[in-house]
This record gives structure tokens, C-alpha cells and sequence, in this order.
């Protein structure tokens, strides 16, 4: 204070207009040290029950996965944890370099060939692609499947409203879920922008025809995008191969654990074409070298996308992404090579497929309910056992399991029906369980 | 002296050896197998993949090993000042990392009963409530994943505001500074609204002639950081609210710069009807090399019905999540928000209380301004705009006189301050400083530090005169020299993932 001449720390605040000063203490808790917050916390902390507690057989976009200590150790190092966004690359190429290591990885499990190093999430990214598809294609329509997850629905409604896309819904076949191909040509038109679906779809069943509606988008001129689960691509087609433009997905199952919903990890690539590249959202690293050519070095690349350059009309606003769950994202991957992301989808197969074999010799248990494979997640309905799901939930609860997400409201076509979800964190033991107690809960009023 | 770690250390692809693994699984266990058979025959052939993904195959070892060198070569800010402008770049207590780490955390799913996961609602209750008291607002959403995204929610609130009023198809401008922050006309472009930018003054505060003019009934509203992004705090700000509030329009508060006025001051009692936070800003969360942040955006009562869904909710008895708000402007994103982020600011604030938050805006200011005085008494470094005027969280020097005697600019002067082991400054930004460097101190840096950066650019402007080709070369102690980044993102030279890479080389 008195190097710069002052006598109380309020002559900084003196350009501040009275009337709108503070003139009471904040209504806050009053501090705490640091072994009160911890018990205060853990106290408050207590009365969640964690899936570890209690199998948990809900997925809906959130996946349980099993997060390796390699992983947990990496995005713990302070030197990533607690630095900013790498607009300094000669001091920040470790950040840089890990994020274009997994900027590579997700085009190597994607089939693409560009992607950026992270946007928030599936939905953000959803709403993020079918801008740039409108973009690309100057043209105000967007076609989705009707199956998909609703918030991520609503999200893209959120983003497109204001650019004035439409979004208009592709119906399923009531048999086997997949997409209505019919209805997908009666919609599409010169006015579509993207063609948009996802495998696995949102209640867990393969979209087997890819070829056929990746042909449609193609032949309207329409972006083709898709969204995926990246721990099925060790076992399902890579987007590429049939066509996507633009890929999408959700990292959070690559090494990022659920955290009651955030933060997640967009997954946002396309292919190497120039004018696609110039309308993708988001930072993207690329290689270099030094001024002198002698060595290799990390940078963002093309920022004048980007908003603090080209403001008013950068591709996104997005400025913070979730860069440190894009380095969980890549030790994830590194650490399981491409043999383990093939044993992990197989894994989750087989998982599913027991579970689904399983309760479906529970009387009055149809699963799944569509007739297609499936993966990780499968849609189980409860018409005939006589009983609610909402009351079948209640007594798993009792006996320390959490069912799937009820889907009612969402399919009111599909009837009693939740959606369940197996991963590989799910042992014979925990589907058994599950299985017995569902086989009791429906059996108990009958006696 | 200064040297980062030069690791030789190859791209992740280059590393390891056929049939290495650094994971294992559990093994499916036999019976399941008995009953499935090859998991493979449960997919269609066509849809099927064929070729193996070309990840890498390494051991852990060789995993760790890998992304311990890669940390070495990045710089954070438990290694030193990081006086990034408009960044916040504070310490990160590491309680809040061990809350956060605990499985009542990180090992719950959102749609969990809701009589299973009281302990997460009542914590986002509560810090929602704690951000109203803090910013003066009426009530907080904690959705938005970062900053721009509450912007982004912000001036879709606007908008939804001016279309319940049928006033939606008029009121199609947004009004910014020319010292805003990037992402405030990037953010009412992606709502959908044309932006116009208004001028500083003399003063570098907004120039209430220009303002007058720029609204009208086409003013939606106007996005506006104070303190702004040269530090100052806009002392007009009773008329600002009074012109666009008189025009039908809503004021906006960008919460980037919030730092400097908790306690002090409320952006709700200033007049301003949405304001979003920076939570790995002003809440000292870290800010991950780029995110994960939080950016929670609070409203005024006219406009709560607005925010997305859900919302924590209390019945008196539980908390729950509230889906049921028909003028909602809908989702933004999936579930809840950043909780994992969200929970640190939640510790962070329980460890401060009300007298620490006031204490951290009172040292960084006036580290600002202990700061901005020994760095005018450099000589070579101007200070532009409101002089002796005292600066709040940040203030913004300028090169030019650097740049017009020695060719020495902002980024020759940015790149030589990394060579002295400390983070620049942000650089070029505000766009009306000419060769701007940028700085934010924080509170979390003692007086020595400080000094520490005072001395270094002292040193460079002494080396501009007498040594100036030292400052031009820079940076030489970093993990790489100075690099090229147009190549970066030239078409022809442009590497944006290794598949890219070897597609380049082997056409070549």
C-alpha cells in the first residue's frame, strides 16, 4: 500500500458508485478450516449412495466404466491440472502434444481424419454439427431419429432455434427399432442439411442400415452425421467406412467417471476436406516445427475460426472445452491399445447379451424389445408382470440395486418399459442378483 | 536460470510394440461365455469392423513414462505467476481435488433416485443459492459447462425475454463494447443476434454518446464486463442500465472479471438482469490445460422461468430436480452441469466464507495496482487510457514504444518472459491497446513474485536496447524455440492428427 500511495484498500474501490456498494457482509457460511470443510463435506456427501455401493444398471448416456489408476494418476499431475489453455505453445507443449495425440486417437477409432480436442458434450456437440452442416450447406432443415436420447434432442433444439434450422424426426420400424427408410426419403429434400444418426442408438440396439441412409444423405447433398458410443467401435464399423462427414460421441466412457452427469467430453471429428475443416467449432492442435525447422512442436492451428480472432463470426463461441478429460480420454485409449478396445466391446456383448437372455425368462419380461443386436444398453418391458415399473423400482432399491431409466414418458408407444445398461464393470454375480430379484419382486403379489 | 524439461519424446504412435498392453480387463467369466458364444456373431457382418483401429500398444509403464515427460513440458501455476489478463489464473487448493476424487462424487449416475443422491442436490443447492447471494441475482443455474456457454444461455434468455413480450422479431441487436471479451459477440451471434459494437471513451470505458445512439428498438441488450478488460471499472455504469433498460433492452454482466469485486460490489444491485460466472475463474477451480470449467448463469426474478431444465429444487423435505418450468428456454446440454468442477467451488467457498472472498478481491487489486505502479516506473511500458486512475483485477500495458524504436512488440516481449520461467501475459487483447499485454496477478502471488515478474520485464527492456536480438529470438529455455504456427494451419503444411501426418509424408 504505501509503494503506490495509498492508506486503506478502499481508495481502489473509490471510482465505485456508492449507492451501488455492498453495505452488508455477504449471507454466506462462515469459513471453515480445512479439516472442517473435509468433514462438513463428507458428512453432506454421505447420503449419496455410489454405484459401488449398490449395482447400478443405468446408463442412458452416462455410462459405468472402470477408470484405470493410470489414467486418475495423469489428470491429477499439476503440470496439466492447473494450466491454462496452451496459447503460449513454447511453455505448454505438453498439453499440446497430448491433446493432438488424442485429437489422433479419436480419428483413429472414427475412421476420420480431423478432429478437435474437445467440445462439452455429445448434446453440445449434436447441436455444434447440424450448425455446421447448415453452414456447409446453406440450407435450414435437419433430420433425426426419432429413437434418441431427449435431452440431447432438446439440446439441439436449443442450438438450432436461433439460426432458424428445423428439426424434423425420422420414424423407426415398431419391429426392429431401425431407422424407417421410407419415411426418411418421404422427409429428406433439397432443404436438408444433415441426415443425423447414432450406433448404438440411444436405447441400445445396432442401426444396421448405414449404407442405405448414408446413400440418401449423399444423394440429396445432405451432411451425413453420426454419433457414437466410442467403446463400441473396437467391434462396430467405423463411421468412415459408411460414409459420416461428420462424427460425434460421447467420450465420457474413455476414462472419465460419471460425476452425476458432468464434465464429459464431446467428441466433434470430420474428414480432411479444407472447407469442412474451416467451419469446425473448437480448438484444434496441430504439428509444426520450430522457426528453423530443426525440431517438431505442438500449436492450435486454424484459431482464426476461432472467437478471440474472428469474434462475431468465429464458427462457435466455445472457448473453455473440457481439455483434461480429453487427456483422460487419450491415456484411456493408449492404455488399451487396439486389442483392448475390441475385448471391451466384446466384453460389453457379451455382458448384454447374458443379461438380456437372462431376465427374459422372467415371466412377463419382454427384452429386448426391439429385435436388432445390441449393445451396452437394452430396453426391458414389464407389461405383463401386472406391475409398475415405478413399484418394481421402489422394492429393487430395497434390496440395494438400481434399475435402469424408466422410458415411459419418452416412448409412451413402448409401454412399461426402462431402459438397463451392462458394462464390463458388471460381473455374472451383479446380473444374477439383479436377475433373481426381479424374478422375486414379480413373482411376490402373484402368490 | 530457467530451463524447461526438452524431452525428445515421440508421438504416442511412434512408442511401444506390437501386442503391448497397458490395461487388462476382467475376463468374461465362463459361464456367461457358455451361454453367448462369440460375442463377434451378435453384430452383422456389415456393420461389423474389419481392420483394427491403429492405436497405440504400450505397456503402463510406457503409458506413464510417456505423459510424465509430456507434464514436464508444460508450465501450470503451482510453478509461478500466470498473469494472464482476463484468465484468473489463481491457485487451486488441493482440498477441493480430494473432495471431488471421493466416489459419493465421481460414482453416482444423474438419474439416480433421487433419495439416493441427497448429499450431491443439497451441495448444488446450495452453492446455487451461495452464487445468487454473491453476484445479487435472483436465481442461479449452474448448467452451463464454461463461460461462452453461459453466455451463449445468457443471450438466449434475451431472447426467449423479448419473444414472450412479442418483441422477438424487433429486437435483433446486441450491443458490445469494443473491449469486450471474444467470446461476447461470438456468443450473441451463435443466439442469433446481429451484433453492434459501441467505442470506448478517453477513459476506456464505454462511451455513453455512442451508446445512446446505438440503441433503439431494435436493442435486444447489451453485454458489457465490469470491472472491463482494461481493469477498469466503468463508473458511468447507473447510466448505462439507464439507456438500455430505457430502450427495452437487458443488461447482460459478463463475470469473467468478477474477482475483483466480491463483497465489494453486485452485478444484480448494478442493474444488470443476467450474469454469468466463471467458476474455474473467480471460484479457484483449475482451469485443466483448457477445461473442464463450470460458467453458472444467475437472473433476475422476471427472468428465472427462463433458465434450462432441470433445477435443484427443496420441498422442505427433499431435493430434487425440477423439470416442470414451461417458459423454459429448454436444454443446453445434458444432465445437470459440471458437477465434478462444481463441488470444488462449493469447498472453495465453504473454505473462505463471506471475509474471504472480500479479502481475495481487496489482494488482487491491489497486487493490480502494486503491479501496474513498479511497471511504469519502468519507463518503456505505457499505460494507456483513465491515468491515475486505480485499476481492479487486471490492468493492460502497451509495447508501442517498444515496437516503434526497436521493432520489439507484445510477442517478442511474451515470448522472453517464458525464457525467465514465467507465463506472459495475454497478448493483443483488448483490441483498442496497440501491442496490449495484458496482465492479471491474482491474489494467490506474494509480493516477492510480483517483484520477481517486475524484474524480468525490467531485464527485457534493457535487453531491448542493448541486446535486442536476445528478446527477438525468444523463447530458448522452453521445451521447443520460437515455433511456426502458420505453418500450423497453412493447407499444405497443415498436421492436425498423425493420421494427417503420415498421409502427408508418404505422398511426399
Amino acid at each position: 500500500m504505501k509503494q503506490i500511495g495509498i492508506q486503506n484498500i478502499e481508495e481502489l474501490y473509490a471510482d465505485v458508485p456508492r449507492k451501488f456498494r455492498l453495505k452488508k457482509k455477504l449471507n454466506l457460511p462462515n469459513f471453515m478450516s480445512e479439516h472442517e470443510v473435509k468433514r462438513f463435506i463428507e458428512t453432506l456427501l454421505s447420503k449419496n449412495v455410489t454405484s459401488q455401493e449398490m449395482p447400478t444398471f443405468l446408463g442412458a448416456g452416462c455410462w459405468p466404466h472402470y477408470v484405470p489408476a493410470v489414467v486418475e494418476e495423469i489428470i491429477q499431475r499439476t503440470e496439466l491440472l492447473t494450466s491454462y489453455t496452451p496459447y503460449q505453445p513454447e511453455i505448454s507443449q505438453g498439453m499440446l502434444q497430448v491433446l493432438f495425440e488424442y485429437q489422433s486417437m479419436i480419428c483413429e477409432i472414427t475412421g476420420m481424419e480431423v478432429a478437435n480436442s474437445s467440445m462439452y458434450d455429445w448434446a453440445s456437440a449434436l447441436g455444434e454439427a447440424v450448425r455446421m452442416a447448415a453452414r456447409l450447406t446453406k440450407r435450414t432443415e435437419a433430420l433425426i431419429p426419432t429413437i434418441i436420447h431427449p435431452e440431447r434432442a432438446k439440446t439441439l433444439q436449443t442450438y438450432s432455434d436461433p439460426v432458424g434450422i428445423h428439426i424434423h424426426s425420422v420414424d423407426y420400424d415398431s419391429e426392429t427399432g431401425q431407422l424407417d427408410i421410407e419415411d426418411l426419403k418421404t422427409k429428406i429434400s433439397k432443404n436438408t442439411a444433415a441426415v443425423y444418426i447414432e450406433n448404438p442408438t440411444y436405447l441400445g440396439f445396432v442401426e444396421a442400415q448405414v449404407k442405405e441412409i448414408a446413400e440418401e444423405a449423399k444423394d440429396h447433398e445432405s451432411k451425413f452425421i453420426v454419433g457414437v458410443d466410442p467403446t463400441s467401435l473396437g467391434v462396430l464399423k467405423p463411421p468412415s467406412e459408411y460414409g459420416a462427414d461428420i462424427v460425434i460421441g460421447e467420450g465420457q466412457p474413455l476414462g472419465i467417471p460419471m460425476n452425476y452427469g458432468g464434465p464429459f467430453l464431446g467428441i466433434f471429428a470430420c474428414r480432411d476436406d479444407m472447407r469442412m475443416i474451416r467451419q469446425m467449432p473448437g480448438s484444434i492442435v496441430g504439428m509444426t516445427t520450430t522457426m528453423d525447422e530443426t525440431k517438431r512442436g505442438f500449436c492450435n492451428a486454424l484459431q482464426t475460426r476461432q472467437q478471440h480472432i474472428r469474434r462475431e463470426k468465429a464458427t462457435s463461441n466455445i472457448c473453455t472445452n473440457e481439455a483434461l478429460c480429453a487427456v483422460a480420454a487419450a491415456v484411456y485409449l493408449a492404455s488399451l491399445g487396439p486389442k483392448g478396445l475390441k475385448e471391451l466391446g466384446e466384453t460389453i456383448i457379451s455382458k448384454t447379451q447374458y443379461a438380456m437372455r437372462l431376465l427374459s425368462e422372467i415371466r412377463g419380461i419382454k427384452t429386448p424389445v426391439f429385435k436388432s443386436p445390441h449393445f451396452k444398453e437394452f430396453t426391458v418391458n414389464f407389461d405383463d408382470t401386472g406391475k409398475t415399473i415405478k413399484e418394481i423400482h421402489e422394492k429393487l432399491l430395497q434390496r440395494r440395486i438400481h434399475g435402469g431409466k424408466k422410458i415411459v414418458e419418452e416412448f409412451p408407444e413402448l409401454g412399461e418399459t426402462a431402459l438397463y445398461c451392462t458394462t464390463e464393470v458388471h460381473s455374472k454375480d451383479d446380473i444374477d442378483f439383479l436377475s433373481n430379484a426381479l424374478e422375486k419382486i414379480i413373482g411376490e403379489d402373484e402368490s | 536460470m530457467f530451463k524447461q524439461a526438452r524431452w525428445k519424446e515421440p508421438v504416442i504412435f511412434e512408442l511401444g510394440h506390437l501386442g503391448r498392453r497397458g490395461h487388462i480387463l476382467p475376463p468374461v467369466e465362463k459361464e456367461i461365455q457358455q451361454v453367448v458364444g462369440d460375442p463377434k456373431n451378435q453384430i452383422p457382418e456389415k456393420i461389423r469392423r474389419q481392420t483394427s483401429p491403429r492405436l497405440p500398444e504400450l505397456s503402463e509403464v510406457e503409458v506413464m513414462r510417456h505423459y510424465i515427460r509430456l507434464s514436464q513440458m508444460n508450465y501450470c501455476v503451482d510453478l509461478g505467476l500466470y498473469p494472464l489478463g482476463s484468465c484468473t489464473m489463481k491457485y487451486n487448493p488441493k482440498i477441493n481435488e480430494k473432495i471431488a476424487k471421493l466416489p459419493q462424487v465421481t460414482s453416482i449416475h444423474p438419474y439416480q433416485d433421487r433419495k439416493t443422491v441427497q448429499g450431491i442436490l443439497e451441495i448444488l443447492y446450495k452453492l446455487s443459492h451461495w452464487l445468487a447471494e454473491i453476484t445479487g441475482t435472483y436465481e442461479v443455474n449452474l448448467q452451463p459447462a464454461a463461460g461462452a456457454h453461459g453466455e451463449f444461455l445468457g443471450a438466449l434468455i434475451m431472447r426467449t425475454h423479448h419473444k414472450f413480450n412479442n418483441e422477438d422479431k424487433i429486437r435483433t441487436e446486441l450491443i458490445v463494447p469494443d473491449s469486450a471479451h471474444g467470446t461476447n459477440p461470438a456468443s450473441g451471434t451463435m443466439a442469433g443476434f446481429n451484433v453492434v459494437v459501441v467505442p470506448s471513451d478517453e477513459d476506456g470505458c464505454v462511451d455513453l454518446r455512442a451508446l445512446k445512439d446505438a440503441v433503439s428498438e431494435r436493442t435486444a441488450g447489451l453485454m458489457l464486463t465490469n470491472p472491463n478488460t482494461l481493469g477498469i471499472f466503468e463508473k458511468n455504469i447507473e447510466d448505462i442500465t439507464e439507456i438500455v433498460h430505457d430502450a427495452g433492452g437487458l443488461l447482460y454482466y459478463d463475470g469473467a472479471n468478477l474477482n475483483a469485486i466480491l463483497g465489494k460490489v453486485r452485478p444484480g444491485d448494478m442493474g444488470f438482469d443476467i450474469v454469468h460466472m466463471n467458476i474455474h475463474k473467480t471460484f479457484g477451480t483449475p482451469h485443466g490445460g483448457g477445461g473442464p470449467g463450470a460458467g453458472p448463469v444467475g437472473v433476475s426474478e422476471e427472468l428465472a422461468k427462463f433458465l434450462p431444465v432441470p433445477t435443484v429444487a427443496f420441498d422442505g423435505e427433499w431435493y430434487y430436480l425440477d423439470y416442470n418450468k414451461p417458459y423454459s428456454i429448454g436444454n443446453i446440454r445434458g444432465f445437470y452441469g459440471n458437477v465434478g468442477v462444481l463441488v470444488k467451488a462449493f469447498t472453495y467457498i465453504l473454505s473462505l466464507g463471506a471475509e474471504g472472498l472480500e479479502e481475495i478481491a481487496e489482494i488482487s487489486v491491489l497486487n493490480t495496482n502494486y503491479l501496474m505502479k513498479k511497471l511504469e516506473e519502468i519507463g518503456s511500458y505505457e499505460l494507456p487510457y483513465a491515468k491515475g486512475r486505480p485499476r481492479k483485477h487486471e490492468c493492460v500495458f502497451s509495447a508501442k514504444k517498444l515496437n516503434k524504436e526497436k521493432r520489439i512488440r507484445a510477442l517478442h516481449i511474451s515470448k522472453r518472459i517464458l525464457d525467465n520461467g514465467l507465463h506472459s501475459p495475454t497478448t493483443y487483447f483488448p483490441l483498442i491497446v496497440e501491442e496490449a499485454l495484458m496482465i492479471e496477478p491474482t491474489e494467490s502471488f506474494e509480493r516477492e513474485e510480483l517483484d520477481r515478474f517486475v524484474g524480468v520485464m525490467k531485464k527485457i527492456a534493457e535487453e531491448a536496447n542493448e541486446n535486442p536480438n536476445e528478446v527477438l529470438q525468444a523463447p530458448k529455455n522452453t521445451a521447443v524455440n520460437r515455433l511456426d504456427e502458420a505453418k500450423a494451419s497453412h493447407p499444405k503444411t497443415m498436421v492436425l492428427s498423425w493420421k494427417m501426418h503420415l498421409k502427408k509424408t508418404t505422398s511426399s
